[in-house]
């Protein structure tokens, strides 16, 4: 009978404590975050639907990161089509492994209703393509953190360095190209290596 | 860092390293115009810290902010040098003195620190504009004894003790901008992104998104641009021994500071 109850009580533990436990367990991110990632930044961000989420809910899966500013006419349009590019390049296999982010350095004019409108006009794939703003602060922080380079200036437009940033899972800078308008046989290489690795 | 700055100067009047201080702002003519176009850019009013952070300052800070001392901070926001030259982590050593301005800092800790006293990191036209001033005029830039009194400093020859901060203060009541240490400013990787990306002939060249090429001004101002090209040779982790900084926010009437 004691055993018995026991082992109810045990059941009973058991199915009432699994779904407290059971999060952290799966979520493996129980690991500690690597020294060099980029996930160590505290930072929230609204995507092009105004869904809100943390910079460091992107670990577990590769990503493809860069930044841009909608309003830019030049160099910003063929960012999108060099990312689309690489995408691409892919084994149909891995394209859907591979996440692509696209943060704004103008989080003034880029509302998320200016993101969806370019998501939409450039027909991107929601399944695997995110664009992003945070406030003003954050964006000199991430800029920095990629190794991105930007100089808004006094007309609105922004200079700034077209780098292609590949996170791992774990969101560890682990290639980085700056060619644009062309495929980075090189980036590819390294996104397919990173996929294989995960 | 080859330019190891030494100060040569009185320590007089040492105001309280924690005051800031209230500059106009205005149209100015930075070294790195505001547009293709070569415009002046305008400062809007803000204060900056009369003096630059000291040791004892950001040990106060790690103390209180413990994820920020060396050991713990992770490597992406501070490569290994950081902070090594005190003797550990929560201890200055008898090498480092408290009033010396606080070193070997990156810049996501320069800027944590500014953050944790609702600052920033000023911007490198404020910075400028506050830098532009020699004891009684705004702007001393085009006088070429002031040029060269810059110069001399910036020649002292590296591995010289670091002195501490307190220097004479300049027209605007600001100290030690020239003469002690190199600082971080908040737009540390912006400011020699200049390039024409627009031709699409070269793809190597398509590096940088927006207007044309920005050239810089003022080419004779050489302690000035020694200072735009240090900070952008670095990475928002890398520290470097002769590199501070000093915190900046928006001017408000309740600072210490009074113009003169």
């Amino acid at each position: 009978m004691n055993i018995r109850r026991s082992a109810l009580q045990a059941l009973f533990t058991l199915i009432v404590a699994l779904p407290a436990w059971m999060p952290a367990a799966f979520a493996g991110e129980a690991a500690a975050l690597p020294d060099d990632s980029v996930y160590h930044l505290d930072m929230h961000l609204v995507d092009q639907e105004g869904r809100p989420f943390h910079l460091a809910d992107r670990r577990g899966r590769p990503q493809l990161v860069s930044m841009f500013y909608s309003p830019c006419p030049y160099v910003c349009p063929l960012i999108i089509d060099t990312l689309r590019m690489t995408q691409r390049a892919l084994p149909a296999s891995d394209s859907s492994k591979l996440d692509i982010v696209m943060v704004s350095l103008d989080p003034e004019r880029d509302t998320p209703a200016r993101l969806k409108q370019v998501f939409g006009e450039r027909k991107l794939d929601p399944a695997t393509w995110t664009l992003a703003r945070t406030e003003a602060p954050n964006v000199r922080k991430l800029a920095a953190i990629l190794g991105i380079q930007y100089r808004v200036l006094k007309d609105g437009g922004i200079n700034h360095s077209t780098s292609l940033l590949l996170l791992d899972a774990n969101g560890r800078i682990v290639a980085q190209s700056g060619k644009t308008g062309e495929l980075d046989a090189d980036l590819v290489a390294a996104i397919e290596r990173t996929l294989a690795a995960d | 860092m080859m330019f190891r700055i030494s100060l040569l100067l009185l320590t007089v009047g040492v105001a309280n390293a924690a005051d800031y201080v209230n500059l106009p702002g205005g149209r100015f003519a930075s070294v790195l115009p505001a547009d293709a176009t070569g415009a002046d850019v305008d400062v809007a009013p803000f204060a900056m810290r009369s003096e630059p952070v000291t040791n004892a300052e950001f040990l106060a800070f790690v103390q209180s902010h413990p994820q920020w001392q060396r050991g713990r901070v992770a490597s992406v926001f501070a490569e290994p040098r950081y902070l090594m030259h005190w003797q550990s982590a929560q201890k200055l050593g008898s090498d480092v003195l408290p009033d010396q301005p606080v070193t070997q800092v990156s810049w996501f800790a320069a800027q944590a620190f500014c953050e944790s006293e609702g600052a920033r990191l000023p911007l490198w036209n404020e910075w400028e504009f506050a830098a532009a001033a020699d004891a009684t005029r705004a702007d001393a830039r085009n006088d070429p004894l002031w040029r060269e009194q810059i110069l001399a400093w910036y020649a002292q020859p590296a591995g010289k003790t670091l002195a501490t901060v307190g220097g004479p203060a300049n027209f605007y009541g600001m100290r030690d901008l020239h003469g002690l240490v190199w600082e971080w400013v908040d737009d540390f990787n912006a400011l020699l992104v200049a390039s024409d990306s627009r031709d699409q002939n070269d793809p190597d060249r398509l590096k940088f998104c927006g207007a044309g090429a920005l050239n810089l001004r003022d080419r004779d101002n050489y302690a000035v641009l020694m200072r735009v090209a240090m900070l952008s040779s670095l990475k928002a982790a890398d520290t470097t021994n002769s590199t501070g900084f000093r915190c900046a926010r928006a001017a408000t009437p309740s600072s210490q500071g009074q113009l003169p």
